[in-house]
């Protein structure tokens, strides 16, 4: 029946969330530190934006903020975000296009102070510690310059 | 910006100056980005949680091993065929004086001979030779067994005369260094002396246990370590570990390292741990406020008992310490008793703890529950029936070296200060209320932020610094605070693994954290090359494991597949994985690191497994089952191997291979056909000598994983592939990416 597969992939979407969560979920109490919802929303296969995620947390915290995220709270909303497919994945080709945008010289490459300039101005920016984490895995060592289409490509082949 | 413009705001203004598809462009990508970090960071967690869980599966193997040597001396019959071999493994514990002792460990006639390039120590020890002791090993220079036995020999004196607990003192402005488990990480010791300074009176140090096994410069760091406490006595102070432990060592590669770097004169040097071991002190106390011990505390703890304990009657701290003569009839149904108590105890205990929220994955080790509660059972109907004198006591004594005790004290109080003992060296910290004894590990217990209230109140303390525990950032504070662990050894597990760090504390007794991390190519790493070197080593044992339980698995998804169409939906491979594992391991996150292939959301079980890992080519096994016995103990039976190999040539018969077999199998209740075993010893004697190389034998049982094989097959012939996966890990993870990131 048609509400029995419902149940079944409503109880498979819990047990994935329960074993994401139980992994930030340090002290085995059924609670994570806030600070680390965004990284389990994202590792469940979400692409929110730093507003998104934030206005998601102001929704399961509690109504004194303690720092900390109950799993009765997150679990529910969780679920009704990945059975409506919100914040589906951004496919290959719209990223590059991003890019592309970005260098308008249409060099197909972007300096590492060009890159940095857009992250970390424009948008919801980077942090220092984001933008060096980017550059070291993105830029070419020799050249200081980012190949984004080899950049693209290298980290979706270590998505599965 | 202007005034009233708050932090959140901030963000969400759109600068003028980038056109608005940039500033999409640019908000994409970040969110791509954001994802891409977030992922990593789970796998990391994840890995770090695979590596914690298989430390402490190692860790219950541990206790398997000590039940089979139970059996073992419970099966010394003086007409068993078997006498010899058991006789044979126990044969050095003779009982000796300590003048005897002295003698036996005379380092005078050992030449140094004249090519000898290594340091030289002139006793007693000065500042210098312990500087340059330092600087040698820094260059990766050996220290002559000469010079080490005298070392240990001196340090042996010295330690005699310390008591069970150091008070140490912040007067004079001292700040005091406190360092966690270095586990032989000599890089991690040398960072510190880098970063800190060499230990002196004006610098002190506290080194909280766990100096050896695992890393390969265990000797040096004890050498080092040694070599300070002579030179500074009061300025050194070292506490002992749950790894300061000779059977320990026997399984956690200390013994290794010593009989490889020691050919001659190794036994005698670990002989002469052995007793060092058991006379480092237990505790140290700063300013009478801040109380540093390896392992933690339970409900019981009291340091005025501790104070006064024998500490060096535990020469191995997870057994049971010599019985005090009485007589044999007595002890025998005293030992019944307590065993008894202590058995029903446990079990209650371990069944009611069964609340949800439980502190530790519920690594609920079933087998290992039925396991010891049947020996125990065989032990004791053993007894009873032949009429044993051979009691728990008995099997201790001659397995004990130390020399006697006085007679006369009750059974009692020896088993109070050996608990006191344990749970000091072995317990861990919980966040629920509560004591519980630690079944993961064997030994102490879990104990909550109410007794760290109570025992700090009580003897007035104000911190509790312990050790024990890998963190990955190498300290953490629980328990509102009153409870710091401190952890040395950083890349624990893998390289990237985890940061180290220490304390530095004043008199003020707030602590200061240092943070490092050592190994130059750990810089270099990106996140994503770390992580994905340090996921790949975790897997790589997570595999091996698999493998080991491959029947009961294969059981499992049977059980879901009653129709045997050989396929399982993936929600059904988690519960299974989990209900035959027990590891306590998110399996949903790790299944896209563990199943390539699925066909329509399910998976070929049978065809999984062929995918999951291929043999060493040079074994030919028709005997699955014992393949899988194999793994599933092979820890313990390299143990007992070198156990067995008492001349330590790295050879043992295959008599004697056949012989523990037969015993192991029996112990375990497994069948296993003579035929088996007789296989097996000759496909392993490589080179047809009629002896087996226990390292040989080690080596041939390592899974390879296939994919890596493969590919390593395509790009290197010839060359062995356990050395391609080490050398070259990022090589086989880029090959499908451009050059430009090599």
């Amino acid at each position: 029946m048609a509400e029995d597969r419902e149940n079944a992939i409503i109880s498979e979407v819990h047990k994935k969330i329960s074993d994401a969560f139980d992994v930030f979920d340090h002290e085995r109490n059924k609670t994570v530190d806030v600070r680390e919802i965004g990284t389990i929303i994202r590792s469940l296969g979400c692409f929110p934006t730093e507003g998104e995620l934030q206005e998601f947390i102001t929704e399961i915290e509690e109504e004194e903020a303690t720092g900390y995220i109950r799993f009765e709270r997150f679990l529910p909303t969780m679920t009704k975000l990945l059975m409506e497919r919100k914040f589906r994945p951004i496919p290959e080709d719209l990223l590059l296009q991003a890019f592309e945008v970005l260098d308008q010289e249409k060099k197909g490459h972007l300096g590492t102070e060009e890159l940095t300039k857009y992250m970390t101005q424009d948008g919801e920016p980077f942090t220092q510690e984001e933008m060096e984490e980017m550059l070291s895995a993105a830029a070419d060592p020799d050249k200081n310059v980012i190949f984004y289409k080899d950049f693209v490509s290298m980290l979706t082949v270590d998505d599965k | 910006m202007g005034c009233g413009v708050t932090k959140q705001n901030q963000k969400q203004i759109k600068k003028a100056s980038f056109s608005v598809p940039a500033m999409r462009a640019a908000l994409l990508i970040q969110r791509w980005y954001r994802q891409y970090v977030a992922r990593l960071e789970m796998r990391r967690r994840c890995t770090w949680n695979i590596f914690q869980s298989m430390e402490y599966a190692g860790e219950q193997n541990q206790i398997k091993l000590y039940k089979f040597f139970s059996y073992l001396m419970d099966h010394f019959t003086p007409a068993s065929s078997e006498r010899n071999l058991i006789a044979h493994i126990f044969r050095e514990n003779e009982v000796c004086r300590d003048a005897e002792w002295e003698r036996y460990f005379n380092y005078k006639n050992i030449e140094v001979p004249e090519f000898y390039s290594g340091p030289h120590l002139n006793f007693p020890l000065t500042a210098t030779n312990a500087t340059e002791l330092v600087e040698a090993f820094r260059t990766k220079q050996q220290l002559h067994s000469r010079y080490v036995l005298q070392l240990l020999v001196e340090t042996w004196k010295l330690l005699r005369i310390l008591p069970n607990i150091n008070h140490v003192s912040t007067c004079h402005s001292k700040e005091i260094t406190i360092c966690g488990d270095l586990h032989g990480h000599l890089e991690d010791l040398l960072l510190v002396f880098y970063k800190n300074g060499l230990p002196s009176m004006e610098t002190p140090y506290v080194f909280n246990g766990d100096f050896v096994d695992r890393g390969k410069n265990s000797m040096e760091i004890l050498l080092i370590l040694f070599a300070f406490l002579l030179v500074y006595p009061n300025d050194v102070h070292l506490n002992r570990g749950n790894h300061e432990d000779h059977i320990v060592n026997l399984r956690y590669g200390f013994t290794k390292e010593v009989l490889g770097k020691y050919r001659v004169h190794g036994k005698k040097i670990l002989k002469l741990l052995q007793k060092i071991y058991s006379w480092l002190p237990l505790a140290s106390v700063i300013d009478q406020k801040v109380l540093i011990l390896h392992g933690g505390i339970s409900d019981t703890t009291d340091l005025d008992i501790i104070a006064k304990v024998d500490r060096h009657r535990y020469v191995s701290t997870l057994r049971p310490p010599k019985q005090r003569k009485s007589s044999a009839k007595n002890k025998q149904s005293d030992q019944d008793s307590w065993d008894e108590d202590n058995m029903t105890r446990r079990r209650v205990r371990s069944m009611t703890y069964s609340s949800p929220g439980v502190s530790r994955p519920e690594v609920q080790r079933h087998s290992l529950q039925t396991l010891s509660s049947q020996v125990e059972e065989e032990l004791r109907e053993r007894r009873r029936r032949a009429g044993f004198s051979l009691s728990h006591g008995d099997l201790h004594n001659s397995l004990s070296s130390d020399s006697d005790s006085d007679p006369g004290e009750n059974l009692e109080t020896d088993a109070e200060d050996w608990k006191q003992v344990v749970d000091m060296l072995w317990s861990d910290p919980m966040p629920i209320d509560g004591c519980v004894p630690n079944e993961v590990r064997g030994g102490g217990c879990y104990w909550g932020p109410d007794i760290t209230r109570e025992v700090l109140e009580k003897h007035n303390l104000q911190l509790l610094i312990r050790s024990h525990e890998c963190k990955q950032e190498g300290y953490e504070f629980c328990h509102n605070r009153k409870v710091l662990t401190i952890f040395s050894a950083s890349n624990y597990y893998e390289v990237g693994s985890n940061r180290g760090a220490y304390i530095r504390l004043g008199p003020d007794l707030v602590p200061h954290l240092i943070q490092y991390q050592a190994s130059r190519s750990t810089r270099d790493l990106t996140l994503r090359q770390s992580v994905g070197r340090t996921e790949r080593s975790a897997l790589r044992a997570l595999r091996e494991q698999l493998f080991a339980h491959k029947s009961d698995l294969i059981s499992a998804f049977q059980e879901f597949d009653p129709e045997q169409t050989g396929l399982i939906s993936l929600n059904h491979w988690a519960t299974a994985m989990e209900s035959v594992l027990q590891l306590g391991l998110p399996w949903r996150m790790l299944r896209s690191q563990l199943v390539n292939h699925t066909q329509d959301g399910k998976l070929n079980y049978q065809s999984w497994f062929k995918e999951l890992a291929i043999m060493e080519p040079n074994t030919q096994l028709a005997h699955t089952n014992l393949l899988e016995t194999l793994y599933k103990h092979h820890s313990n039976l390299e143990t007992i191997f070198r156990i067995i190999d008492t001349d330590n040539s790295g050879l043992i018969s295959f008599e004697e291979f056949r012989q523990t077999w037969r015993l192991l199998s029996s112990h375990l209740q497994i069948d296993i056909s003579d035929e088996a075993i007789s296989d097996l010893a000759q496909s392993i004697d490589f080179n047809k000598d009629g002896s087996i190389d226990i390292n040989e034998f080690m080596e041939a049982f390592r899974l390879v994983d296939r994919t890596q094989q493969e590919r390593s097959n395509s790009t290197l012939s010839g060359v062995h592939p356990h050395l391609l996966q080490s050398e070259h890990p990022t090589k086989t993870l880029l090959v499908s990416a451009s050059p430009h990131f090599v």
